[in-house]
């Protein structure tokens, strides 16, 4: 394992290989990146398939079952599959790099997390192939869901236990390597936001996962296996499913939004030029937001019937979060207020953010009043307002953060022309699809319907919103399209590719050798790289230790292993209903796979190797010609 | 780091936090226990919500259902095999590996003495006619309960594992911060009965 045969050219089978057992962070956020790729352009093609059906009134595209299946795995797989692994790609390239770490805490939970996520996640699409698809919404209320024939619920819940279970395991695994893998001197109000915004988004995912877990538990139970948490006749109740999903799903909107604001905080300083403007004001903002995120699920179920004082304290408390968020959106435009703007493909993505997430945060005021959320409920204003958050806000940052990391993750760039085309099809076509379905949903159109009757007056508005979602698709094709170009491109080989980079990622030469860094570096203030660059050092860092051998821990296919047992577990549990007699033996070996795998990762001791000084010059050698990281 | 032979005098104060590895392990082994009260929580309140809901009439209640001295075994077996359990770290700072096994093997009898009597209780409970699927209170009273309970087997295969892997290999700054992660959440286990013997049985019992 020693470095120059890493830097070897390798074979497929061996390449293959390398990743199923990978446990370096920036190999993991490649896996990541390329899944949530796939599940983002599944679920994308989705949403296509619904707005084509909706394009005209009285339409026969879809079935109205099939039109169900479609809501419930597109928005399911947006918000699981692929908002979340794209966000942990960035997370796990980027965090490590920015705090001057070697790797993160526990390198193999961070591969275990992968395939946990990847294997749920395969797990629920397999439902397509196998009798259908979940049809009770994202939401799966359990009074809808409990009584969905076939084994579409069946599948939402077992797969987003296991995915679930990974992206918990991912949490905590950012959490401590943020907490204890900090460079000397890189304390933590001289962190980048990004880092700040993940370890916020990390502890929310920490609280608000394990809900969702016993939520999806108790699902499980009461389909598979007779438990009777919401039957009513047995004394069962469904609000809990409300609750339990609730306090989950709405700091998972803060997961997701937390780490894209800290992405468009790391594009806009070094776009303007600018230090990041108010530093200590955003990190309280992040806190104060994933503080309130947990304060505030009630205002999903203002119609549910909790009576007049719940909703009144959390309408007043889902009001309040506008104030930290308001704090965010102004310290940006003071950021690029007086800065010498370049406007590259990420800083255009940045500006279009701005206005449409202040759209979308506006929307949601509105609906936490709560008299006037019931006129709101379950229209299309509520789609309109959700998309423009998570359009707006996460899939913006995504897109914009593909072309300012690319260069880190994989030392080509994508192109600047195609992304300004790609940026003003893909935006145009967002505002056209959602801009007018607050308008359809004012005029009474009931989200989640499959058709409607013609001249209602929602005809045109349909068509204009169907179109948009066409444009929204040429957009990801054309992004598409730029990934697979940069792969023919030429490698950059270069360190700071956008010229104005700011914090320590930026210091390092591409492609980043597999232990980053090779000494570790000493952080002297805020935006260390922006800091050393301006004292005229060359290097671009100063140095904390001197040159020495590198502990890097070592691979492993055991997370694999662990992962495949929860998915074969999964199957037996799916048709245990139907008293089939190897459900239970099928369960069994699923999770005995599991525990020996386990069992196996206990009794054997992992310490890791070392590279040692002359291997770590050549492997600089090799990847920057003669003089190394110079 | 590995091979270093350890006395007493040269044992650091601290071996659980000495290696970047073990610090990793004693803030992570914290940080999975917040998660894991959350978890916890919501068992918790869904049991809550749910204690003495049936179908139209129901024979059992909490009040009538629940034997206090049983679960009274059960705590002190719980509790007291907490207690062996600082007994072997406290060994563990002294480098004196046999009295950390020692005490690791009491903590783990000891587990394993209140897993059984979780299991009679559970099996005199289903043949009493109180089942998984009678009612809502049911499912939710064995759900509660036997979260904790799942949560002692795996806390007593793990510390049974670290047992007999370290048997030949001794005490090390490797293998330290591992006892030392699983003896936090053991106590973690311990402090989560101590909410269900209050919530579930002696509110149960006051009806």
């Amino acid at each position: 394992m020693s470095s120059v045969a890493v830097a070897k050219k390798k074979g497929f089978g061996a390449t293959v290989w390398d990743y199923l057992t990978t446990v370096d962070h920036k190999k993991l956020a490649v896996l990541y990146l390329v899944a949530g790729t796939l599940f983002f352009a599944i679920a994308g093609f989705e949403a296509l398939l619904m707005r084509i059906q909706l394009m005209i009134p009285n339409n026969n595209f879809v079935s109205a079952g099939f039109f169900n299946e479609l809501l419930t795995m597109h928005g399911t797989t947006m918000l699981f599959l692929a908002a979340t692994p794209l966000l942990f790609a960035f997370m796990n390239a980027i965090v490590p790099l920015q705090i001057g770490a070697r790797d993160v805490a526990f390198p193999f939970l961070n591969s275990l997390g992968f395939w946990l996520f990847f294997l749920g996640a395969l797990f629920l699409h397999l439902s397509f192939f196998m009798g259908g698809a979940p049809d009770a919404g994202w939401t799966s209320y359990a009074s809808l869901s409990l009584y969905s024939p076939g084994h579409g619920i069946d599948f939402y819940v077992l797969g987003l236990q296991i995915s679930g279970a990974g992206t918990l395991i991912s949490g905590i695994n950012f959490i401590v390597t943020i907490i204890t893998m900090r460079a000397p001197g890189m304390t933590f109000m001289r962190m980048p936001l990004f880092t700040w915004t993940s370890l916020i988004s990390s502890t929310l995912i920490l609280f608000a996962f394990p809900p969702l877990t016993v939520g999806l538990f108790l699902m499980l139970v009461d389909r598979m296996f007779g438990a009777n948490f919401f039957n009513h006749t047995m004394g069962g109740n469904t609000i809990i499913w409300e609750h339990l999903f609730w306090i989950f799903g709405h700091p998972e909107v803060y997961i997701l939004v937390l780490p894209a604001f800290g992405l468009f905080s790391e594009i806009i300083p070094v776009f303007a030029r600018k230090r990041l403007f108010g530093y200590s004001s955003m990190v309280f903002a992040t806190i104060l937001i994933g503080f309130l995120g947990f304060m505030v699920w009630a205002h999903h179920m203002f119609t549910t019937g909790l009576g007049p004082t719940a909703n009144a304290i959390f309408a007043v408390a889902t009001m309040a979060i506008a104030v930290p968020t308001g704090m965010k959106v102004f310290n940006w435009i003071l950021t690029i207020w007086g800065g010498s703007i370049k406007v590259t493909v990420p800083m255009l993505y940045a500006l279009g953010f701005i206005p449409s997430f202040v759209a979308g945060g506006v929307t949601g005021v509105m609906q936490a009043t709560a008299p006037l959320d019931y006129q709101l409920h379950d229209s299309y204003f509520i789609v309109a307002h959700f998309h423009y958050v998570i359009v707006g806000g996460i899939v913006t940052a995504i897109f914009g953060s593909f072309h300012f990391y690319w260069p880190i993750m994989f030392n080509r760039a994508l192109s600047e022309k195609l992304g300004k085309w790609t940026f003003w099809i893909f935006f145009i076509g967002f505002h056209l699809t959602f801009f007018i379905q607050h308008f359809l949903g004012l005029m009474g159109m009931p989200r989640r319907v499959f058709t409607y009757q013609a001249d209602q007056g929602w005809d045109l508005f349909n068509f204009i919103s169907s179109i948009g979602a066409l444009m929204m698709g040429v957009g990801v094709i054309l992004l598409v399209t730029n990934i697979f170009m940069s792969i023919k491109s030429k490698p950059l080989n270069c360190r700071d590719y956008w010229g104005d980079g700011r914090s320590l990622e930026w210091a390092l030469k591409t492609p980043v050798p597999f232990y980053n860094f090779k000494q570790t570096p000493l952080v002297r203030g805020f935006d260390p790289y922006w800091l050393e660059k301006h004292e005229g050092n060359k290097e671009g860092m100063t140095y904390a230790e001197p040159l020495g051998d590198i502990h890097m821990p070592n691979n492993s296919i055991i997370p694999l292993v662990i992962s495949i047992g929860m998915f074969v577990a999964a199957f037996g549990a799916l048709y245990h209903p139907d008293g089939v007699s190897w459900s239970i033996p099928v369960i069994v070996i699923g999770l005995g796979i599991t525990v020996a795998a386990m069992i196996t990762r206990s009794l054997k001791d992992d310490l890791g190797f070392h590279v040692h000084v002359d291997e770590i010059l050549a492997t600089e050698e090799e990847l920057y010609g003669k003089g190394g990281n110079k | 780091m590995e091979e270093t032979k350890f006395t007493p005098q040269t044992w650091p104060d601290h071996p659980e936090q000495a290696t970047m590895e073990g610090k990793n392990k004693f803030v992570g082994i914290w940080i999975f226990i917040c998660s894991d009260i959350v978890l916890f929580a919501s068992v918790f309140a869904t049991y809550l919500s749910l204690k003495d809901k049936g179908p139209a009439g129901m024979e059992f209640s909490a009040a009538e259902l629940y034997e206090l001295p049983l679960a009274f075994v059960m705590t002190m077996l719980l509790l007291t095999s907490s207690l062996t359990s600082v007994f072997a770290m406290y060994h563990m700072k002294n480098y004196n590996f046999k009295g950390v096994q020692t005490w690791m093997i009491i903590t783990v009898l000891l587990g394993l003495g209140f897993l059984g009597l979780e299991i009679y209780e559970f099996y005199h409970y289903v043949h009493i006619g109180f089942g998984y699927t009678q009612s809502a209170f049911s499912s939710a009273f064995f759900t509660l309960v036997g979260t904790h309970g799942l949560h002692v087997v795996i806390g007593l295969v793990w510390i049974t594992c670290l047992i007999v892997r370290n048997a030949r290999r001794g005490l090390n700054l490797y293998n330290a911060p591992k006892y030392y992660a699983a003896s936090i959440y053991w106590h973690f286990i311990d402090v989560v009965w101590v909410f269900i013997f209050t919530v579930v049985y002696l509110m149960g019992v006051l009806g």
